[in-house]
């Protein structure tokens, strides 16, 4: 379908419920990204960083997000993305991917987006604009 | 002192937007569409190439900005954006260099935070922008005079 045509003001794309977030999915975020901050894989490193526990990279969270709109390629693409990061994603959370259609033209639409977790929680929440490709 | 790398640039680093990155990224983020990595479904897609990942940036070589001594530990990722003018693809080769855009300091309940706003930027061959990333970090009173040196 096109996302352009079908989707209207106040619609949601439809939301996305992870499965548990296991401490291999952070080890194997840390090696496609490069970032091998401990306090995403280890357990004393997060402790001496003062954490509770490991935390997901704020990164494979809005990585994960923008998954919503990978059906719509064909449509466009992500032309602004902008997230802010609310709470922090420990080891067997459940995240429920949301995307919300807030304006709407017949190049741009303009959604709120956010991920939430378990506890009804945003960890990340932002926005997206997706662009229409344009015609050559 | 932070106030004063605001303005300072990396060189530009080449950087190949390689397939089985992407790919690896793709499968990390759960995110494993064909559109990322398959050359077939590359076809069928406006540009005919394949895409990467809208935060697969994250993975790119943006050089380092001389006299910025951020510690490795005890930073907090605060906000994140990328504004695109253009999909990125597979394959191509684009150059990347990252700048101190803004430093400033607000005094919170956890005492006299630092919001150190760095960009990151990738370009085409001929110099014309591809993406855009911002990231704000900050920075708490104890890691800051940890870096005084």
């Amino acid at each position: 379908m096109s996302i352009f045509a079908e989707l209207k003001v106040g619609e949601s794309l439809p939301e996305i419920q992870l499965s548990p977030v296991t401490r291999l999915d952070l080890i194997k975020y840390a090696g496609a990204s490069g970032d091998f901050n401990p306090i995403h894989t280890i357990d004393e490193e997060a402790k001496n960083a003062g954490l509770p526990a490991i935390i997901a990279h704020g990164m494979w969270t809005m990585g994960s997000l923008a998954k919503l709109f990978t059906p719509y390629v064909a449509d466009g693409f992500i032309q602004d993305y902008s997230i802010r990061f609310k709470g922090m994603v420990f080891i067997d959370d459940i995240l429920t991917l949301k995307a919300s259609l807030t304006e709407k033209d017949s190049k741009e639409l303009t959604f709120t987006v956010a991920a939430v977790n378990q506890h009804e929680k945003d960890v990340v929440n932002g926005r997206v604009v997706f662009s229409k490709y344009v015609s050559e | 002192m932070l106030k004063d790398t605001i303005g300072k640039r990396s060189e530009k680093v080449k950087n190949t937007i390689e397939r089985g990155a992407v790919k690896k990224f793709a499968e990390a983020i759960g995110d494993l569409s064909p559109v990322f990595y398959d050359e077939e479904v590359a076809g069928t897609l406006k540009y005919k190439r394949n895409l990467a990942p809208s935060t697969f940036p994250v993975t790119l070589d943006f050089g380092v900005v001389p006299e910025l001594p951020l510690p490795s530990k005890g930073l907090i990722h605060g906000e994140q954006s990328f504004h695109y003018k253009r999909p990125l693809f597979v394959g191509e080769e684009i150059y990347c260099f990252t700048e101190v855009k803004d430093y400033y300091e607000k005094t919170g309940n956890f005492g006299e935070m630092g919001f150190l706003v760095i960009s990151k930027i990738g370009v085409d061959a001929d110099d014309e922008l591809i993406f855009t990333e911002e990231r704000v970090i900050i920075i708490n009173e104890a890691v800051r005079k940890g870096m005084l040196v």
